[in-house]
C-alpha cells in the first residue's frame, strides 16, 4: 500500500456476456504519470469509471488514496480530479461560469472561487477568452479548460481520459508539456490514458498495456521492451554503398552486399541478417555495433549509415496489438 | 484616526456586529456573507438550473403562451360578470371565485387554461433535463465532483418547481389584481384561500407532468423522443382515455330495472377508472375547490340530498372532499420520481 496511490485488485467488469475488464491487477505509485494505453474498446475508459464509482465492478475491488471507490465514491471524488474523453462544459455559459460552478460544487468560498479560477485560467492561458462562451471555444480551448477545471479542487490524483483526442499537433505539445510541468511541480499522480502511443510515450513514467480487458505488461518503456524482445534485444540497421575503387562495376554491388552478409553472419551473437535495398537489418543478442562497423570497412564497402534501433513504444504496440489476437 | 473616532468605533462595533448577525439570522442579509460563504452543492445546481430556465427561450415562449391565454381567458370572465351573477345563486357570496370558473363559450375558463396548458408546461421543462446533459458531457463532469448523485436530479426537480411555483403565483395574483381593478370589489378571505389552495394544487398537477418527463428524461438518450413520450402520455389521457372508459363500460351498463346499489356501483366503477387520470383527479379537485357549492364528487341517493339546503361548503369541508384527488396526485408524482431515482442512481455515467 505504501506509496501506491491507486490499486486495482482483480477487477473485472461484465456487460451480459462481454467482459469488458478482466482480472485487472494494477498499481500507480504517488507522483508519477502513469500512462493507460491500448486501442480503442480495450476498457481503459470502464477501468477509469469504476476508479471514481461512477460504474459498479462485477467483482474485485478498486482503492484510490486508501479508499474504495465503489462504496466512498464521494470521498474518492473530492481528491480526484478527472477529465472526462470529450468533456463537456455549458455552452451556454462562459469559462470563468463555468470553472466557478466546479468551484463551488467543491466548497469552495465565493471569494477563494473566483481566485482560485483567475489563477488557473491564467495558467492554461485562457484569461483573454474568459468571458466567452464555451459554445464557441475551440476544442484545444476546451481541453485546457478542462485541465483548469480538474485542478480547481486541489487533486491529489489527476486522471485524464483521451486527452489528447482531436486537437492539432501543437496543442497536444502545449497540454502535454502543462501536464508534466504539473506532475513535477506539485508532485501530483497523473494517469493519463490514450491509444496514441507517441503522447503517452513523450509524457509517462510508465505504461500499462490493455487489450480487450487484459494488461499484458506494465512497466517503463525501457522495461517493457526488454520485457517484449528478450529473444533478440537489439536491432542494427546500416545502409552501405559501392566503394569508390569499385566505381568500374566489378565486383558488383550484389555480389558485395552477399559477401558483406556472409561476413556477418560469422560475427558471435548475430542472429540474422536481411538485406533489403542495401538497408540491412541485423538483429543480435548483444550489441554488435562496432564489430559490424569493422567488417563493413574491410568488405571495402561505403558506409552510409549505422544506428541501433531503439524500441519505442511503435514496436511494442504494433507487435501487440497487431498480433493481439495470438497472445490471448 | 483620532482618539475619539477610535473609542466611536469600539463603542458601536460590537453593536453592529450584533445588528448584522441578527439580520443573518434571518438570512436577510445574507448577500452580505455571500464572498466568505460556503454554498452547499446543492444549493449551486440549484441555483445554475434555476437560472437556466429563466434565461431559456423555451421559458420565455411558455410564459407569454399562458399569460396570453389567461388574459383572454379573463377578459372574457370579466365581459361575462354580469350575466353569471344571479340572485337566487347559492355561489352568490362567492362572486369573485367567478373570474377564475365562468366563460361564455368562446374561450375556456381560467382553470380549463391551467389544466389544458399544465401538462405542456411541465413537460417541456423536463423532457431535457438528464439526457441533455448526458449528451452534451456535463452529466460526467458534474457526477465526477464530490456531490451525490441524487442531488443533480432532485435540483433538477425542484428549480423547475420554483419557477413554475412563482410563475403560478404571479398570474393568479395577477388575475386577483385585475378583477380588483376591474369589478372593484375584494376577495373575502375564505375565497383568497380557495385561490391560493388552487394555485397550489395547479403546481403539485404540473409538477406531475414534470416528474413524468423527468423520467422520461432519464430513461430516453434522445431530447426529441423522450419529449414525445411525454405528449403521448399526455394526449392519451386527454383525448383517448376516456374513450376506452366508455367503451369498456358500455357492456356493463346495468339495465332500467336495476337496483340503486348497481346503478350506484355501476357510476362508482366508470368514475375509479377515470380517476386513473391525472386530469380527471385536477379537473374534481379544482371544480370543488373554486366552486364551493359542490358537496359530492360522486353519485348522491335521493336520501341524501333530501332535506338539503341547497348552500356553498365551508374551505375545510371543501378541502376534505378534495383530499383523495390531492393524494392520488401525490402519489403519481412521488411513483414518477421515484422510478426515475432508481433507474439514475446505479446506473453508469459515459462521457458521452
Amino acid at each position: 500500500m505504501d506509496g501506491n496511490i491507486i490499486e486495482l485488485v482483480d477487477l473485472t467488469k461484465k456487460y451480459g456476456s462481454f467482459t469488458a475488464v478482466n482480472q485487472l491487477n494494477l498499481s500507480v505509485r504517488k507522483g508519477e504519470i502513469f500512462g493507460l494505453l491500448g486501442p480503442n474498446g480495450a476498457g481503459k475508459s470502464t477501468t477509469i469509471l469504476m476508479m471514481l464509482g461512477l460504474a459498479d465492478p462485477t467483482s474485485g475491488s478498486v482503492t484510490v488514496c486508501g479508499i474504495d471507490s465503489t462504496s466512498n465514491p464521494i470521498e474518492v471524488k473530492r481528491r480526484v480530479g478527472y477529465l472526462p474523453e470529450n468533456v463537456g462544459f455549458y455552452s451556454n455559459r462562459s469559462g470563468f461560469e463555468n470553472l466557478m460552478f466546479t468551484a463551488l460544487l467543491n466548497r469552495l468560498a465565493g471569494r477563494e472561487a473566483k481566485q482560485k479560477v483567475e489563477k488557473l485560467l491564467g495558467w492554461v492561458g485562457l484569461s483573454d477568452e474568459a468571458g466567452k462562451k464555451t459554445g464557441k471555444y475551440s476544442r484545444g480551448m476546451l481541453q485546457r479548460l478542462g485541465l483548469a477545471d480538474v485542478l480547481i479542487k486541489d487533486p491529489e490524483v489527476v486522471i485524464l481520459d483521451e486527452p489528447t483526442l482531436g486537437i492539432d499537433p501543437t496543442g497536444v505539445r502545449e497540454f502535454l508539456d502543462l501536464i508534466v510541468g504539473l506532475s513535477r511541480q506539485e508532485g501530483l499522480t497523473v494517469l493519463f490514458s490514450s491509444h496514441d502511443l507517441h503522447h503517452v510515450q513523450q509524457v509517462c513514467d510508465r505504461v500499462g498495456l490493455f487489450v480487450s480487458g487484459k494488461l499484458l505488461a506494465e512497466g517503463d518503456i525501457e522495461t517493457l521492451s526488454k520485457k517484449l524482445f528478450s529473444k533478440n534485444p537489439y536491432v542494427i540497421e546500416t545502409s552501405i554503398s559501392k566503394a569508390p575503387s569499385d566505381a568500374s562495376g566489378f565486383p558488383g554491388k550484389e555480389y558485395l552486399a552477399d559477401r558483406l552478409i556472409e561476413t556477418l553472419q560469422r560475427i558471435d551473437g548475430i542472429v540474422s541478417v536481411t538485406n533489403r535495398d542495401d538497408v540491412f537489418q541485423i538483429e543480435c543478442s548483444r550489441d554488435t555495433t562496432p564489430e559490424i562497423a569493422r567488417a563493413i570497412v574491410e568488405a571495402g564497402a561505403g558506409l552510409n549509415y549505422l544506428k541501433k534501433k531503439e524500441f519505442g513504444l511503435d514496436d511494442i504496440y504494433y507487435r501487440y496489438f497487431d498480433g493481439g489476437v495470438n497472445h490471448e | 484616526m483620532n482618539n475619539q473616532e477610535k473609542q466611536i468605533q469600539y463603542f458601536f462595533e460590537p453593536w453592529l456586529m450584533k445588528i448584522k448577525r441578527f439580520f443573518l439570522h434571518f438570512k436577510v442579509l445574507n448577500w452580505l456573507e455571500k464572498d466568505d460563504e460556503v454554498l452547499h452543492p446543492f444549493r449551486v445546481i440549484l441555483n445554475k438550473e434555476i437560472s437556466d430556465h429563466v434565461r431559456s427561450w423555451r421559458f420565455i415562449i411558455l410564459i407569454a403562451i399562458i399569460t396570453l391565454t389567461c388574459l383572454g381567458s379573463i377578459y372574457t370572465a370579466l365581459t361575462n360578470m354580469g350575466s353569471a351573477v344571479k340572485p337566487d345563486d347559492p355561489e352568490g357570496t362567492f362572486f369573485f371565485l367567478k373570474l377564475f370558473t365562468i366563460s361564455d363559450g368562446t374561450l375556456p375558463s381560467f382553470f380549463v387554461f391551467i389544466s389544458f396548458l399544465g401538462p405542456l408546461l411541465g413537460i417541456s421543462l423536463g423532457f431535457d433535463a438528464v439526457n441533455s446533459e448526458q449528451n452534451n458531457g456535463t452529466l460526467s463532469h458534474v457526477l465526477a465532483q464530490p456531490i451525490y448523485r441524487d442531488y443533480l436530479l432532485n435540483a433538477k426537480f425542484l428549480a423547475a418547481l420554483i419557477v413554475i411555483s412563482v410563475m403560478f403565483f404571479a398570474l393568479g395574483f395577477l388575475v386577483i389584481g385585475l378583477g380588483l381593478i376591474t369589478i372593484g370589489i375584494p376577495p373575502t378571505v375564505e375565497e383568497f384561500m380557495r385561490i391560493v389552495f388552487f394555485i397550489l394544487l395547479g403546481i403539485l398537477y404540473v409538477a406531475f407532468w414534470l416528474n413524468l418527463s423527468i423520467l422520461f428524461s432519464v430513461l430516453f438518450r434522445q431530447p426529441a423522443t423522450s419529449a414525445l413520450s411525454g405528449i403521448a402520455v399526455w394526449l392519451f389521457f386527454s383525448v383517448f382515455y376516456s374513450m376506452i372508459v366508455n367503451l369498456i363500460i358500455k357492456p356493463l351498463t346495468p339495465s332500467e330495472f336495476a337496483t340503486p346499489n348497481q346503478i350506484i356501483s355501476f357510476e362508482e366503477l366508470k368514475l375509479n377508472l377515470l380517476r386513473i387520470m391525472p386530469n380527471q383527479l385536477f379537473s374534481e379537485a379544482t371544480t370543488t375547490l373554486l366552486m364551493p357549492s359542490v358537496r359530492s364528487l360522486g353519485p348522491l341517493t335521493m336520501e341524501q340530498v333530501y332535506g338539503t339546503i341547497p348552500g356553498p361548503l365551508p374551505l375545510g369541508q371543501s378541502a376534505l372532499l378534495v383530499w383523495p384527488q390531492v393524494t392520488g396526485l401525490i402519489a403519481a408524482t412521488v411513483l414518477c420520481f421515484v422510478l426515475s431515482y432508481i433507474s439514475f442512481m446505479r446506473r453508469e455515467i459515459r462521457s458521452r
